[in-house]
């Protein structure tokens, strides 16, 4: 029964049916009764000073019933939205934390900064009406250039961070690294900017709150990624309505990457404005609307260096990068350029020395938050990009000279310079398998072939590390993290025999419905049509703490497990006295309690319906019902690792990259269900992909207009941007968490930006192109082959 | 002002009054209720509102309900036979793993549809993959869609839909 749908089994989603036929329920997809529509006023300037308001005309426009600004926010006395992530600079001081009012009072930061919600009978209405509002601006001068935004004189984003800088962050010695660096024998140095992405989920954002004025409730309806959360904020910080006052549903959600994790302005204000309205309040971003506010991803300035001994041994590694925090500090943005990035600079390597210093910039932008990987794809970028620098410049193989200096098999649990202990991995055998798969021995034949045809081919290498499964408590606390980093379960057996399985995790693509009933299926031996899982409500599932960092497996699948064990040992309690024997004979296999060595035995569902009508029943040891929860806290992160082949052919003529092979050969320590797995490899290698050649969320440096603002300018992956993946996996089981299972929802989209640039660095070596900048455009291609033949 | 409209959804006859201005998208989601179409953008890039009109696959936000008045449109919600039997190309979608958040699914769905049949059942991966130009999936990679839709050309025509 359960080989087909347990612990390893292809099974087929349980989620699919409704997608496919139309009926799963997000955000939008409500209908309230007596529903009102909201609409946000944008700042159309990324730095200016609001002098004046008018809602005169709008507030006589047909269907309108309300409209607030920042000033009744602020008269209301709303709380402002939070950074749940403290980090402290150099000297031990807090970061700078300038307020993020929900509702912009007399300043707006940046394009698409919200001024005014109005809410009105139809949303047509309601946009109606916003466009009547005039809102009189003195525009001041915007700070937009990253590379500039701490230069002395550039204008200043928030008067609490003098000089916009939020935090100066340094990890390491830095004297120890010089000292490396001075008697190196080869440096290898790389500028290099991470571009800025903006997420995209398909589904935009939306949010929807009913309040009920007999109760006192409030209900919001909110893509999130952890509605817990998100409750937790509202509650204690934003609005201060008791969490047993206000119930946060997640339904369907459609795609996060991140841009789903974190508290916003819409929501927030759609919450709020309910009880005031008296009638419920929805809104759905239009696209514009999301590539102007959803939080944006990555937008590094980095200085990289490499030290390497005369044999190709890595020495020390120095890094100085500027990050951006856009203009007001997201969720967890100050945790991202520090705790998820430069604890990851060692990658798969033994460099014993490493300095990093990061500093965050404010500048009149979106604010930058975690998108998938989140801080760990800016790190791979540099240590990936870097070793294949130095692998040219010493004309060693970049396959060799990673094998060189990866962590050796046996020297697991591993302690890195940077703060973190891999507990498992074995790399060596990963990259062989990436290389027979990619047939690296016939490479240069086909470079040499692609040559006689016009095209320069190259070949490129990112042997990626993460640390994920976020995260142990008592670390995360030690960093400056404001929360816990458990996860919760519950199994709840019916009377008849099916299954409820709750959980604090949140599924919007990741599969949670099968995963997580696979588990319970094996651990349980209940058939997997009879198990349902249930997220996404504070009323129904306990509380958790969310979808992200690739954590749902390794954390909330643990806790399930945990809970699926105490599941076990009750109903052996209870298997025991049905049988009149010692409980510690009792022995639990494919959903039947036996007593060893004999053909006693209790159908798991018969101790169930005897928890429930316990009339023959140990009411004086035992409870009845059969319903158990668990908390599980990971002892260590999860560390995924793997090697990405990318191979490339680019037209000179034209610079346009074409991928015609790619491979991943990944180590997610045990898999549940291969086909979830590579369904999530595929999709965070194009994201990567996406990143290197095509995406850039671009703002002019000038006016801070957002002028990759829409999918005709902003350059999604398409289908024919893409190949078909080659895949496989090396196992070593997570040493730590009950399931031995690791994180696989960010490695593809973590791994693929060096995997291709250093592919297009290589096809282009031969023109004499040291360096394209990413994305890889056709443009920025062809203008470093042009410059390079000068 | 409102304008009276009157179609075929799903083989059912329907009817309403609409602003002149109210997309054939949002007649479905919003007077109708058939929420299984979706609005992913604002530029006609997306694809997640594909719908079928007169046989002819359509993006539902990019025409206004009046120019659907008499016309026979299928929706997602349209294409199963039953809860059990679903459309060769549901079925080939989730065989494949083709989906994973579901909301740009939809549009993939019909637009996979009318891609087989405007290519009379027969499909190369090279095909499928630029004739996806007008449909954006930002979970599975299209790896797996592509699967899919291969794996139901042939299915399609064998069951001759």
């Amino acid at each position: 029964m359960t080989a087909q749908t347990g612990i390893g089994a292809r099974v087929k989603r349980k989620e699919d049916q409704r997608f496919l036929t139309g009926t799963g329920r997000y955000v939008d997809d409500l209908a309230l009764a007596r529903t009102t529509h909201a609409h946000f006023v944008r700042s159309p300037h990324a730095h200016a000073k609001i002098k004046a308001i008018d809602t005169s005309e709008a507030g006589k426009m047909p269907g309108v019933v309300a409209i607030f600004t920042g000033k009744d926010i602020a008269d209301a006395k709303v709380g402002g939205l939070i950074c749940g992530w403290v980090v402290k600079d150099k000297e031990g001081n807090p970061h700078k934390a300038p307020p993020h009012p929900v509702m912009a009072l007399d300043t707006v930061r940046y394009v698409g900064d919200t001024v005014a919600m109005v809410v009105a009978n139809s949303a047509d209405e309601a946009k109606d009406a916003a466009e009547t509002i005039k809102v009189d601006y003195e525009v001041l001068p915007a700070n937009v250039d990253l590379a500039k935004a701490l230069d002395k004189g550039s204008p200043q984003v928030h008067a609490e961070a003098p000089g916009n800088l939020i935090y100066d962050w340094e990890i390491g010695v830095k004297a120890d690294v010089d000292a490396a660096f001075a008697k190196a024998a080869h440096v290898t140095k790389l500028d290099l900017v991470n571009n800025r992405l903006i997420p995209n989920a398909m589904e935009p954002r939306a949010a929807a709150a009913e309040y009920d004025k007999g109760t006192g409730n409030y209900t919001l309806w909110s893509t999130s990624q952890n509605p817990h959360v998100l409750r937790l904020i509202l509650s204690a910080f934003v609005l201060g309505i008791p969490e047993h006052k206000l119930r946060v549903i997640a339904p369907d959600v459609g795609g996060g990457f991140g841009s789903k994790v974190f508290c916003y302005n819409e929501e927030t204000m759609v919450c709020w404005a309910s009880s005031r309205v008296g009638r419920p309040i929805k809104w759905t971003a239009e696209r514009s609307e999301s590539f102007q506010t959803d939080a944006h991803g990555r937008d590094h300035v980095t200085h990289a260096e490499l030290a390497l001994d005369k044999d190709g041994k890595f020495l020390a590694l120095r890094v100085e990068t500027i990050a951006n925090m856009g203009a007001y500090l997201s969720t967890f943005s100050t945790a991202v350029p520090t705790y998820l990035y430069a604890t990851l600079l060692a990658g798969q390597y033994t460099t014993p020395l490493i300095y990093a210093n990061v500093k965050a910039a404010l500048t009149n932008t979106a604010p930058v938050d975690a998108y998938r990987g989140a801080g760990r794809p800016e790190a791979t970028f540099v240590v990936e990009t870097i070793v294949s620098k130095a692998a040219k410049e010493l004309k060693i193989d970049p396959a060799e000279l990673r094998r060189k200096n990866f962590i050796p098999s046996d020297a697991f649990p591993y302690q890195t310079p940077v703060a973190l202990q891999y507990d498992s991995g074995n790399y060596p055998p990963i990259i062989d398998e990436a290389i027979k798969i990619a047939e690296y021995k016939g490479f240069e034949a086909r470079r040499a072939e692609a040559k006689s045809r016009g095209k320069l081919r190259g070949i490129g290498f990112s042997s990626y590390i993460e640390a994920c499964g976020l995260a142990p408590s008592q670390v995360i606390g030690q960093l400056g993290g404001g929360v816990g980093q458990w996860e919760s379960a519950q199994i709840k057996f019916n009377p008849t025999g099916n299954v409820q399985v709750l959980t604090g995790s949140h599924s919007h693509g990741q599969s949670h419905e099968t995963t997580f009933a696979q588990i319970v299926s094996d651990k349980l031996g209940v058939p997997i049509e009879q198990i349902e899982v249930v997220h996404g409500d504070t009323a129904t599932t306990p509380f958790g703490m969310g979808t992200y960092g690739s954590r749902s497996l390794a954390v909330g699948g643990s806790a399930i497990t945990k809970a699926a064990d105490k599941i076990i040992a009750k109903g052996k309690k209870i298997a025991a006295h049905l049988m009149e024997a010692s409980a510690a004979d009792i022995v639990f296999e494919n959903g039947v309690f036996k007593v060893a060595g004999t053909d006693k035995n209790v159908p798991l569902g018969q101790a169930v319906f005897a928890a429930y009508v316990p009339h023959n029943y140990p009411l004086a040891e035992l409870e009845p019902g059969m319903d158990e929860n668990a908390f599980y806290d990971p002892a260590n992160f999860v560390y995924p690792a793997g090697t990405q082949i990318c191979e490339v052919e680019i037209d000179p003529d034209t610079g346009q990259v074409e991928i015609v092979n790619f491979t991943a050969v990944d180590d997610f320590g045990n898999i549940i269900n291969p086909m979830i797995v590579e369904g999530q490899v595929h999709g965070g290698i194009v994201q990567g992909v996406g990143q290197a050649l095509l995406e850039n969320a671009v703002y002019d440096k000038e006016t801070g207009q957002l002028v990759s603002g829409s999918y005709m300018d902003y350059t999604m992956p398409r289908a024919d941007d893409v190949p078909s993946f080659k895949l496989d996996y090396k196992v070593t089981p997570c040493p730590h968490n009950p399931l031995g299972v690791k994180g696989c929802g960010e490695a593809g989209a973590i791994a693929a930006p060096a995997a291709v640039m250093n592919a297009v660095h290589d096809a282009l070596a031969p023109v004499g192109v040291s360096h394209v900048p990413m994305p890889a455009t056709p443009l920025n291609v062809w203008q470093a082959i042009q410059g390079a033949s000068k | 002002m409102t304008i009276p409209v009157a179609m075929t959804v799903n083989g059912k006859s329907v009817s309403g009054k609409v602003e002149a201005r109210t997309l054939l998208v949002q007649f479905l989601r919003e007077h109708l209720g058939m929420t299984g179409t979706h609005v992913g953008c604002d530029t006609s890039q997306c694809g997640a509102c594909v719908v079928d009109v007169d046989g002819k696959s359509v993006k539902s936000c990019t025409m206004l309900a009046v120019q659907a008045e008499g016309t026979k449109v299928i929706t997602i919600e349209g294409l199963a036979e039953s809860a059990e039997k679903l459309h060769p190309m549901q079925e080939a979608f989730r065989e494949n793993h083709a989906l994973q958040c579901g909301f740009c699914t939809p549009g993939m769905v019909m637009s996979a549809i009318d891609m087989v049949k405007r290519h009379n059942y027969q499909l190369d991966e090279a095909t499928v993959r630029r004739e996806l130009e007008g449909n954006l999936c930002r979970c599975t990679g299209y790896h797996n869609i592509v699967k899919a839709i291969l794996a139901a050309a042939p299915a399609m025509k064998s069951a001759g839909v």
